[in-house]
């Protein structure tokens, strides 16, 4: 692990929604190559998290700091807002919990690939298409689908090319919302294996939102648990949850199956 | 030698004609005076009045009469005629608390001040052919009853009344500069569009449009629970201010049908429940517009309310750029211009692809 | 404006000369002004209604009644052609309510309104071309809000736009759109070109004459000034390219103009003939001849006559 300067860097992260507080007074930082898990149950204001620390939704309070190439760590929020679009579709991707919201669903699946590199100027169709099948490839897609639309495909295919749409720019950070959720148990299974390897593979960092603490566990270097707003515990995934020390976290570990 | 065909000009000017005939009709028949369509087509004429955006029932009543009958036209007509005219200044506020009712219905209350004044209405006739009315000798002179007790001279809005409690929210001027209210007449849309300028698109906008978009909240898409708190038509005075008197001058009376809904609450930590507006107001007669307008403007009103906008009704570029009938109607018509070169480029198009699909078919084959 | 200087340029009909009011010809140039100084980019206006239903070419003539003057000489057309119903009815309007002379001569108008199509003879710096818009938006199809539209303009992310190409390609083989063909103006705002054929496309670069774009229903006026690169969208290994068609001209002969097809019985008889109807006629009168025989004319006569009857 990189110890110098971070990739990312969250200092008293606050929002709320009216007076309730989604998430509050949240500090961590993400180091290269780290994988970051947030679990925490359904309302524990991880998703909150999530898009605030994507730059999809302002915090009420705090500051959240990435390391822009070429800029160092800056204040994601103090950019103009065509700064940030453009960090999203090109150093950064956001793999959503419902393809349907991180997918175009009447443009086939090459031209869904294909979009990023096109918003960042390729312009020769055969060059453009065969980086599409490498990733499609990469994915374990069919090529023989790779004009088809998504909304003609299986969940755990969308999700596949959710995936592939994502990196297709190479981001060097990813951001995960429930990428296993509304799936199958198997599909569930292969969806996983396929993103160790890759973020393996290409040594990506990631903050992984998840209640599903076998995915946790699969995925995550390191975990922050998080409980009405609050995070309860932080440290080495093998640590949080072979010896957690949180009673909620005790909770949390005892009522799943261990993996 | 070939001789180019140029029949344009004298088929345009032999349609006028056309239209011209068809627009007198049988010459057996008496021609259809301004002063009939006037008196006795007054709806007709409020509809034109209002979309048109011009209080005018002269001219309405001829725009009428050259369109043959057909409302969207004659409101065309009118609009078009309304452009070219010099704006001197605009008016003070209407009153509508200070008008001569005529109607004034609440669904709100079974009773309340000013009391419910049933007036000119088709609520309550059966739809039933009246055969009396096709008689050749025509209908005569009806008159209606003077009531015992006459109309309030002023009568307190529904609204007014709930908000001496606070149950209902202020009607809130604009920020900023008061005076400044939105107009689509002179400014481009733009979004997110103000209430003041929603308010003037849907009192412009097709009645039947709005009709539908009224109903499809009644229908669940983007329910708010309504009450008719109050339904109100009148004369109402139009005041000036003249800069050289400074002072408001009344120039005149006009009728207007105003709509009050009052639809479920909104509220925060911060403020207790509270109910929430829809408003509608059109010169004349045009009550089902009025209602519907004030369903549709409270609907807009979603963001405002901090409500999820997720239905037609709710979506403010969708409404507001699909209610103008003058807009709609050129657009779709204009289908019918020529479009050859588009079509050329198609068909070229069409030809080339369907051309490599049989040579792929055939390659395959071979 | 004083009330004399209205009078002055009033008509005998009691409208304004060239029917727009004088406050409302200065608001449209404003905006022609910074549509100039921004090229390609959208700038709303506060349209006006025309006694010309919208779709109609309520946008390009209140562009051309803002610009138009006493000294100016209008040539309509719509299709190519100056006698189509709609170009007629336009030009009546202007001479009707402008006084101006009008002209079916390419080289002999000031200014040149149209409808679907740029004219094949040259235009010069003393003249400006008036394009009738429909839909300005070359964006509206892939978004239809108007609120991200005006961001993808503003931040220039027309990756969207690429896609869609992309997406004729893997589909057809080809970039099949074939009218209202995107391009990018001055390296910077993509611009649709209204429906003129993409043939016309290449045209638009590098013009001599100023084009303006009217927009009435959507209230957006555009423009390109004199000698702009205006480059059609495509991919490098895809690269545009204009339609070709394998005859010429059945009246004139020309090889290189856009052709009409004609339909001439209905046994899948046709011919083509130049779109741009002056262009075609001029070149007869200069002795070109097409290969088209004398039988063949009098049917297409009659074919044409007997459309222009029915559109009566």
């Amino acid at each position: 692990m990189d110890t110098s300067s971070p990739l990312l860097r969250v200092r008293n992260l606050t929002h709320a929604y009216g007076n309730l507080l989604a998430c509050s007074d949240i500090s961590f930082e993400l180091h290269s190559g780290e994988v970051l898990g947030i679990v925490g149950e359904s309302g524990s204001g991880k998703t909150t998290l999530l898009n605030c620390l994507s730059a999809r939704l302002a915090p009420t309070n705090g500051i959240v700091e990435y390391d822009l190439r070429g800029r160092g760590l800056s204040d994601i929020y103090a950019l103009s807002e065509p700064e940030r679009r453009l960090l999203l579709r090109t150093d950064w991707g956001v793999v959503m919990q419902n393809p349907r919201d991180g997918l175009r669903m009447d443009v086939s699946a090459g031209g869904n690939v294909g979009e990023r590199l096109m918003a960042v100027g390729a312009r020769h169709y055969g060059a453009i298409r065969q980086e599409a099948e490498d990733w499609l490839t990469k994915v374990e897609m069919d090529l023989g689908r790779m004009d088809d639309k998504p909304k003609h495909f299986s969940g755990g295919m969308q999700q596949r090319l959710q995936i592939a749409r994502n990196l297709v720019t190479k981001p060097r950070l990813v951001f995960m919302d429930e990428p296993t959720g509304g799936l199958d148990v198997s599909v569930q299974a292969r969806l996983l294996d396929l993103l160790r390897g890759l973020v393996r593979e290409l040594r990506l960092s990631a903050i992984i939102v998840t209640h599903d603490l076998a995915v946790a566990r699969l995925l995550a270097d390191r975990l922050m648990v998080m409980k009405d707003g609050k995070v309860v515990e932080t440290g080495l995934t093998d640590q949080v949850l072979d010896d957690p020390h949180h009673p909620y976290t005790q909770l949390l570990v005892s009522s799943v199956l261990q993996v | 030698m070939y001789v180019a065909v140029k029949g344009g000009e004298q088929a345009i000017l032999n349609s006028h004609k056309l239209i011209a005939e068809e627009r007198r009709g049988d010459t057996e028949v008496p021609e259809l005076s301004l002063a009939q369509i006037k008196e006795q087509m007054q709806l007709a004429v409020d509809r034109v009045m209002t979309e048109g955006s011009l209080y005018d029932r002269d001219l309405a009543a001829l725009a009428i009469k050259q369109a043959q009958g057909d409302l969207l036209e004659a409101i065309f007509l009118l609009r078009a005629y309304r452009t070219t005219l010099t704006r001197f200044g605009e008016s003070e506020p209407i009153d509508t608390s200070c008008m001569a009712v005529r109607r004034r219905i609440s669904a709100a209350y079974k009773d309340l001040p000013g009391g419910q004044v049933l007036g000119p209405s088709y609520d309550y006739t059966h739809r039933l052919l009246d055969f009396a009315l096709a008689a050749e000798e025509g209908v005569g002179a009806p008159e209606a009853e003077a009531a015992e007790a006459g109309v309030d001279e002023s009568i307190p809005r529904v609204t007014d009344i709930l908000n001496h409690e606070g149950l209902i929210e202020e009607e809130t001027a604009l920020d900023g500069d008061a005076g400044a209210v939105a107009d689509l007449t002179r400014e481009p849309l733009r979004f997110p569009a103000g209430r003041d300028l929603r308010l003037q698109n849907l009192a412009r906008g097709d009645e039947g449009f709005l009709l539908a978009l009224g109903y499809s909240t009644q229908r669940g898409y983007g329910r708010n629970h309504p009450f008719a708190g109050e339904i109100r038509l009148g004369e109402v005075a139009v005041e000036f201010v003249p800069e050289e008197l400074g002072f408001p001058i009344e120039l005149g009376e006009i009728t207007v049908t105003e709509c009050q809904m009052i639809n479920q609450f909104a509220g925060s930590a911060g403020r207790p429940p509270q109910f929430t507006r829809g408003y509608g107001l059109s010169f004349g007669h045009c009550e089902r517009k009025t209602m519907a307008m004030a369903l549709v403007d409270r609907a807009l009103r979603a963001r405002e309310l901090d409500e999820t906008v997720e239905y037609p009704a709710q979506d403010e570029e969708f409404v507001l750029y699909h209610s103008d009938n003058v807009e709609a109607s050129g657009f779709v018509q204009h289908l019918k211009l020529p479009h050859y070169v588009d079509f050329q480029s198609e068909l070229q198009l069409i030809r080339s692809l369907r051309r490599r699909h049989d040579e792929e078919q055939q390659e395959a084959a071979e | 404006m004083s009330a004399a200087q209205q009078q002055a340029t009033e008509g005998d009909d009691g409208y304004n000369f060239a029917y727009l009011d004088e406050q409302t010809k200065r608001m449209i140039r404003r905006c022609l002004l910074k549509a100039v100084a921004v090229p390609g980019y959208q700038v709303p206006f506060g349209g006006r209604e025309m006694p010309l239903p919208y779709g109609w070419g309520t946008g390009g003539m209140q562009v051309t009644a803002s610009i138009i003057g006493r000294d100016d000489t209008l040539k309509v057309i719509d299709q190519g052609a100056d006698d189509t119903t709609n170009a007629v009815n336009i030009r009546r309007f202007f001479a009707r309510v402008a006084e101006v002379p009008t002209t079916e001569s390419t080289a002999e108008a000031s200014i040149v309104q149209t409808r679907h199509r740029v004219p094949e003879d040259p235009m010069r710096e003393d003249q400006i071309i008036v394009y009738q818009v429909p839909q300005p938006e070359p964006l509206r199809p892939l978004e239809p809000r108007e609120i991200e539209c005006r961001k993808m303009h503003a931040y220039k992310e027309y990756g969207l736009m690429q896609v869609s190409l992309y997406e004729d390609i893997a589909r057809f083989g080809e970039i099949a759109t074939s009218y209202s063909y995107p391009v990018m103006v001055g390296d910077r705002y993509l611009m649709s070109p209204t429906p003129i054929p993409k043939f016309d496309n290449p045209k638009m670069d590098d013009f001599p004459a100023l084009q303006l774009f009217g927009a009435g229903r959507e209230k957006r006026i555009y423009a390109i000034p004199p000698y702009t690169k205006v480059k059609s969208l495509d991919f490098d290994d895809h690269p545009f390219a204009v339609q070709q068609w394998e005859e010429d001209c059945a009246l004139c002969g020309a090889e290189d103009t856009f052709l009409d097809e004609v339909i001439l019985d209905d046994q899948g008889g046709k011919m083509y003939v130049c779109s741009d109807s002056h262009y075609c006629a001029r070149r007869r009168a200069e002795g070109h001849e097409g290969k088209l025989s004398e039988s063949a004319a009098r049917a297409y006569a009659a074919a044409v006559g007997a459309a222009e009857e029915e559109e009566a």
